[in-house]
């Protein structure tokens, strides 16, 4: 029988999901306003994304405040032991039944790759979508917070480079769940909190 | 003892009065009220000067100014009554006098025709004196009767009674009641104002395209602001006037006001006729985006979202070039399209009409610059000469995107002096009976005072006309995608990024390549997974 490790807690799990749909949401919105598609329409799509961009940012001042007041920020400290083999695991490995080279604890309930593309998504990806989000909100206030030699164009090729990123992210997120040692263990444990562990 | 019979008496004196009055809350008629005027404090109709029998005009200004002694001193001082303006940034001087355009050109030698919009009695020619107090018009803007009229030819004269004028030709002119008008004087109106203003061009709707005769009583629809069952406003609540000096330029315009909400006795106040001058900088309550809109985006732009929506269409296009056909019997005729509206004149030539037209947007902040008679022009194929040239960009910071009906005409000029050109259009030696081109200009030109070398040749120009009127209710503004989107109404305007209309094509094939891959990636890998058989 395998071990089972509480590994998300309440507040993490609650973080994860409704972040997954503000974003996944957000998503649906962007590329409506950016023309790829009409679903609610420019101008309602405009209203919502920027609703949920207030609702995500807000998100994130709670998560913050948790990872720091708890000390999980350390779980995203990125390291690179075992990074080759989880990359070896991920493009060889798994198609043989070789053993997954990493196990989780606690302590590190990431893998070293997970680190690095949560750290990634944290500290580039994140940071660029809301940066430029919030400065195309307050576009007409740019020159007197001194922002006035700031190009609109590049404000915005940032925020779509942002999404494209994102997108490319949850896409990559979500199959990369399927790897555990059943297609839907790790999402059962990003659901309950508890991980089996072989 | 002495108390109680001076109650006696009171009492008494009370019976005797109730007696004779009755009490007061019996349910008697009350007595007739008398009509008062509330919009003023004058019944003019009681007015002795105004009881007489009125021949000309002149006769009721004189009658006016008894009164309004400092009246006509301050028409003077105005562009009503003297067709001049000197545009301080620029240094040109304009004013209906000087300035010429691409509908009926100029007044030069048409004065006795074009004055009819004049608030003056007797501009049939350049000897008229612009110093005759009794030569100003006060009823053709404060009538209220709707009887007034100017005839046309005379210089914008009046008579009182049927009148041979000029004096021997034997042309008749109809008398109006000139004492009933004037005793019934009001308030300016829309009526009065758009006696002129609605039919700039010389008819109906013709040049400015946000002013025509269905903005006399409109609907809300029409404008929000003026709708006749609501606001009711008149052309002067916005161009709010000051010792009749009407507020509102289109020789210097104000573009972009950051002046905020006009408050009475501000000093330092500008025009009262622009939006923010009632609605301030951030008029948009629910919706701050709007308002931070309103840094590149004039209100007009979105708030008007047509032009000429009232069904009186407007000229957009004029070809003087093709005047002068005559039908097979020799007589000038017309061409007419389904609706009833000339499209051809042989005096006039081709003409192209617009109902509920959507604008052309430009940059504009202001500034306005005319090819005057002195400008050299160049004629080309490709680029039509502006009439007048409006300044703006993105950058200047003084600028807004302005909607725009832009009037494009094809209009007689000089080929050799390379000027535009004035030609004397009305009367008896004018084109319109003649049509022929080098004696009107001719005469034209003389009256301008200016050279004309005797040939002619056609132009293509064009002229702007910044929109501001016909203000739709807040439902009807534009929408978003009127702007952001591919078939962008903002297409032209340059100098700004537009979310959605300047998507980078090439950021978007690059980023859906990347998605495409990541999606081929995963699904590879899941489908060698099973293909392998593991349950990792």
């Amino acid at each position: 029988m395998a071990e089972r490790i509480y590994v998300f807690k309440r507040f993490e799990r609650f973080w994860h999901w409704s972040q997954a749909a503000l974003i996944i949401f957000l998503m649906l919105t962007a590329f409506d306003i950016h023309g790829t598609y009409t679903i609610f329409g420019f101008e309602k799509a405009v209203e919502y994304h920027t609703i949920a961009a207030w609702s995500l940012m807000g998100l994130w001042v709670f998560a913050i405040f948790w990872h720091f007041t708890t000390g999980e920020w350390k779980q995203y400290i990125p390291t690179t032991e075992k990074v080759m083999a989880m990359a070896n695991y991920y493009l060889f490995g798994i198609f043989r039944n070789a053993p997954h080279p990493f196990r989780l604890t606690q302590l590190r309930k990431h893998n070293p790759l997970q680190r690095l593309a949560y750290l990634g998504v944290m500290l580039f990806i994140g940071p660029l979508i809301w940066i430029t989000g919030v400065l195309y909100l307050f576009y007409a206030d740019w020159p007197s917070l001194g922002l006035g030699g700031l190009s609109l164009e590049w404000v915005a090729t940032g925020h779509v480079i942002g999404a494209f990123l994102m997108l490319a992210f949850l896409i990559a997120h979500v199959y990369l769940t399927t790897t555990g040692h059943t297609p839907t263990a790790h999402i059962k444990a990003m659901v309950t909190g508890w991980e089996d562990v072989d | 003892m002495g108390h109680s019979i001076i109650r006696a008496t009171l009492l008494a004196c009370s019976a005797a009065w109730l007696a004779v009055t009755g009490p007061v809350f019996a349910d008697e008629p009350k007595p007739e009220v008398k009509p008062l005027k509330l919009t003023t404090t004058a019944n003019h109709t009681k007015f002795k000067e105004l009881q007489q029998q009125f021949l000309t005009g002149p006769d009721v200004t004189k009658a006016c100014l008894s009164c309004h002694t400092e009246a006509a001193g301050q028409i003077h001082r105005t562009k009503h009554w003297k067709w001049e303006y000197l545009n301080p940034a620029t240094n040109q001087k304009l004013g209906k006098k000087n300035v010429l355009n691409n509908y009926c050109i100029s007044i030069a030698a048409n004065q006795a025709a074009c004055t009819n919009c004049h608030v003056g009695y007797g501009w049939t020619d350049n000897s008229f004196d612009f110093t005759s107090e009794q030569n100003v018009d006060c009823l053709v803007c404060h009538d209220t009767t709707g009887s007034y009229k100017k005839e046309s030819g005379t210089g914008g004269r009046v008579f009182g009674k049927d009148t041979e004028f000029p004096p021997g030709s034997g042309n008749i002119i109809k008398g109006i009641n000139l004492s009933n008008i004037a005793q019934k004087i009001g308030k300016t109106s829309r009526d009065t104002c758009g006696g002129c203003h609605f039919r700039g061009g010389g008819g109906d709707g013709v040049k400015h395209g946000d002013l025509d005769s269905s903005m006399a009583v409109p609907e809300k629809e029409l404008d929000v602001h003026m709708d006749a069952l609501g606001l009711d406003f008149t052309c002067a609540t916005c161009h709010k006037t000051s010792s009749h000096d009407v507020a509102g330029s289109r020789y210097a315009p104000t573009a972009k006001d950051d002046k905020g909400i006009q408050t009475r006795g501000k000093a330092g106040s500008g025009n009262p006729a622009t939006c923010v001058a009632c609605h301030g900088n951030g008029p948009h309550k629910k919706e701050a985006r709007l308002n931070q809109h309103a840094s590149k985006v004039a209100c007009q732009t979105c708030h008007i979202p047509t032009f000429a929506r009232g069904g009186i269409p407007t000229k957009m296009e004029w070809d003087w070039s093709t005047s002068g056909k005559l039908d097979k019997d020799g007589k000038q005729f017309a061409i007419k399209d389904e609706k009833g509206h000339n499209i051809y004149e042989s005096r006039k030539g081709d003409f192209k009409l617009g109902e509920d037209v959507v604008p052309e947007y430009a940059w504009f902040n202001g500034h306005v610059e005319y090819t005057l008679l002195t400008s050299t022009i160049e004629k080309s194929e490709t680029e039509r000469t502006p009439i007048n040239k409006l300044g703006g960009s993105a950058t200047d910071g003084k600028s807004l995107i302005w909607p725009m009906k832009v009037f494009r005409g094809t209009q007689p000029y000089d080929p050799v002096n390379k000027t535009l050109v004035t030609p004397h259009t009305t009367g008896p030696t004018g084109y319109w009976k003649t049509l022929v081109w080098d004696k009107a200009i001719e005469e034209g030109m003389k009256d301008s005072g200016r050279p004309f070398s005797g040939k002619v040749d056609f132009v293509k120009t064009t002229m702007s006309w910044p929109i501001t009127h016909m203000v739709a209710p807040k439902e009807k503004a534009l929408g978003c995608v009127e702007c952001h989107s591919k078939e962008s109404r903002l297409a032209g305007i340059q100098g700004i990024y537009i979310p959605v209309r300047d998507n980078n094509r090439l950021l978007d094939t690059i980023g859906w390549s990347v998605i495409f891959l990541t999606l081929l990636g995963v699904i590879g890998h899941g489908a060698l997974r099973i293909v392998t058989g593991r349950r990792h």
